[in-house]
């Protein structure tokens, strides 16, 4: 298994969240001062070279016109990592090419970013978030249209290198596709794609990219991976899907002591709870099918949303959101999740978010780096075969899961969040 | 009322028809067409009311080649040809009026009189502004408010419609992002073609609209020679429905007359 340290990069100091509808699209950026932007994205950078040097992976994302994730430009910052870290593979999770106007200029960003990194790069794609359609003026419908036809392209032009190509297709129109540099990996990074349904992983199963999923627990995700390993089959590329083709993200957060543990995870669920955003820009036309609206219509909730209104650390551990405690605890939490969804290669940990602090962060990363993870890569090495279920019990031993804490340790958080979160 | 489907381009369009006599050709907004609305048999007094539903409105389908308001006039002067329409007076409301005035740019002969209600189409305000408010990123009861002068009469309840009908309702949002997304709700085009229209044109709106102010309609309205303008009281983006006795008398008075 290979881990990778994740961050959103947020910029945390916001307002009390009931004073305003959104912490995304809408809320102005005269909340953000620059000057406290610039050290945060200092210690960010930090965070993801000791991860480097802790032996783990680096994970990256963009987001826009949000308090959530301060990268708008995902590429810019991917750049600046091929040159801070030096041995950690560099995984941008992801393009949202769904919203970008030129894939080809997706692909000579990756391409540079390749060569600056000796070939350290991972290109993960992403369709993009509902809210961020406002923000790119996308036209939220056929976004999947969109996005397979540009990456398709962008691999066209990663392994095109017999001079210049044309593309004159649905959506994108390119007179002259001729990328210098090409990419340092041959025949191209490999190529990730996130999706949490089903529908999506099957397509990515076809196509055998990588399939990363977010906080989608334990029945979704598990069926998510089903629905990927039955298109990876079914068009004929082996029976057995090998693990380092699935990767699920989760908030890790590792400490000596439950204690620690629970006052690192407790301010990661900042991701969750701080996640405030006006309905209309959750959910703009097309970007779900007809049934799935008309479902949400009728009362449905997503799982998330959900939770995010009781949101404590237990019930995220208990939900496969997140996994945290001791590093024997995490060890068996994680243990417990690849089992029952079939397992999985890529470990993408959310080890930062919200208030977590910087020396705290450093504390999680180091904590897992030294004490979980070598025991995840003897134990679910990635030449193990994906599909294979462990007899997980529906409840996990008491001891695995860490226990709420005192009440001293849930104040604070709650109060820096204006009170809206709990 | 009937209702026939026919294929053009590969789209199925169905066609509601009602009523007998001159040819009146009826061009739904974006909440699509419903036949049991009152203004529907207000209108197919005297007259043969023929009302599509847009591809990808109602029970129409949608072929991936199509994704704006100028495919939709293209197989509307088709299916006019295929329904042996030589000449018809027409009605269009909102993205409606947007479809009818592209058809009547394309082929000005081909229409007589023409109502437009609370079009949209044109940009006529400067570039920092909307000119028609996003009404897909308000919130709903904003937009509920733009869309209705009694938003609490009006604004539909989801708990009484069947599954089938909420599909349809989001299934026309969907299209209705589709065609009016970019450049939002007008091509910038349509302004500089619309010398052409020849048809005594009324351009209508509610009074509360929100949607589409008086500003705009008389500024599309000067795009069209010797159009007119008329407000309907207690009314707001879809007069039609919610003052159609108003609504009925002022339209056929205009085609009347």
């Amino acid at each position: 298994m290979q881990a990778w340290h994740f961050s959103e990069t947020a910029y945390p100091y916001l307002p009390p969240q009931d004073s305003y509808p959104s912490i995304r699209v809408s809320l102005p950026n005269q909340n953000y001062d620059p000057v406290k932007g610039a050290a945060l994205w200092d210690r960010y950078l930090k965070e993801w070279q000791i991860a480097d040097e802790e032996g783990m992976e680096v994970m990256l994302n963009e987001h826009h016109q949000t308090a959530t994730c301060v990268d708008p430009a995902a590429p810019l910052v991917l750049a600046t990592l091929a040159r801070l870290t030096t041995r950690a593979r560099l995984l941008i999770l992801g393009n949202p090419i769904a919203n970008r106007r030129q894939p080809v200029r997706v692909a000579e960003e990756m391409a540079m970013c390749d060569v600056l990194s000796k070939g350290r790069i991972e290109a993960g794609f992403v369709r993009g978030v509902p809210y961020e359609i406002s923000p790119a003026n996308s036209n939220p419908v056929r976004m999947g249209d969109r996005f397979w036809e540009a990456l398709d392209l962008i691999v066209k032009t990663w392994t095109s290198h017999d001079g210049p190509f044309s593309h004159e297709g649905r959506f994108f129109h390119h007179r002259n596709v001729n990328i210098w540099p090409r990419a340092y990996q041959n025949p191209h990074p490999p190529v990730w794609v996130s999706t949490t349904s089903t529908g999506g992983a099957a397509e990515v199963g076809a196509k055998g990219f990588v399939q990363a999923t977010f906080l989608t627990g334990f029945e979704a995700t598990r069926k998510i991976f089903d629905s990927y390993r039955g298109a990876w089959r079914k068009v004929g590329r082996g029976n057995d899907v090998p693990n380092h083709r699935l990767a699920y993200a989760a908030l890790v957060y590792v400490g000596e002591t439950e204690k620690e543990a629970h006052e690192g995870a407790e301010k990661l669920l900042w991701y969750v709870t701080a996640n405030k955003v006006a309905p209309q820009y959750a959910n703009p036309p097309g970007y779900v099918p007809v049934a799935a609206n008309v479902a949400m219509m009728r009362g449905a909730e997503h799982p998330l949303s959900a939770f995010a209104k009781g949101a404590s650390v237990e019930a995220a551990i208990r939900s496969g959101f997140m996994f945290a405690g001791t590093p024997d605890q995490v060890y068996n939490q994680i243990k417990r999740h690849y089992e029952y969804v079939g397992g999985y290669g890529h470990l993408l940990n959310m080890g930062q978010a919200g208030f977590l602090e910087h020396e705290d962060s450093v504390k999680g990363i180091r904590n897992f780096a030294r004490h979980v993870y070598p025991r995840l890569r003897e134990e679910f090495p990635n030449t193990r075969i994906s599909g294979q279920y462990g007899d997980v019990p529906p409840e996990p031993p008491e001891a695995h899961v860490l226990r709420s804490a005192t009440k001293a340790a849930t104040g604070p958080l709650y109060s820096q969040l204006g009170g809206g979160a709990a | 009322m009937q209702r026939n489907v026919v294929t053009i381009a590969g789209c199925e369009i169905e066609v509601h028809e009602d009523g007998a006599g001159a040819p009146l050709l009826f061009l739904h907004p974006g909440s699509g067409f419903r036949a049991t609305d009152a203004y529907v048999s207000m209108l197919a007094k005297g007259r043969r009311l023929i009302a599509p539903s847009h591809p990808g409105f109602g029970s129409s389908s949608l072929p991936g080649w199509i994704d704006n308001v100028d495919d939709i006039a293209h197989i509307y002067l088709e299916l006019m040809d295929r329904l042996g329409l030589a000449k018809v007076d027409i009605i269009g409301c909102s993205i409606g009026g947007w479809i009818a005035a592209e058809m009547l740019t394309k082929a000005p002969e081909r229409f007589g009189k023409v109502v437009l209600v609370g079009p949209v189409g044109v940009k006529t305000g400067p570039y920092d502004k909307l000119d028609i408010p996003d009404i897909f990123v308000l919130p709903p009861p904003e937009v509920a408010k733009l869309m209705f002068h009694d938003p609490a009469k009006m604004a539909p309840d989801l708990t009484k419609l069947s599954d089938a009908e909420l599909s349809v309702q989001v299934r026309n949002r969907e299209t209705l992002a589709l065609l009016v997304w970019e450049p939002y709700m007008h091509n910038p085009k349509l302004p500089h073609r619309l010398q052409r229209v020849a048809s005594p044109t009324l351009f209508v709106r509610g009074a509360s609209d929100g949607v589409v102010s008086a500003a705009y309609l008389e500024n599309y309205a000067k795009l069209v020679k010797g159009a007119t303008t008329a407000t309907i009281a207690a009314a707001g983006h879809a007069p039609h429905v919610e003052q159609p006795d108003a609504f009925a008398k002022l339209v056929l008075d205009f085609l009347g007359r």
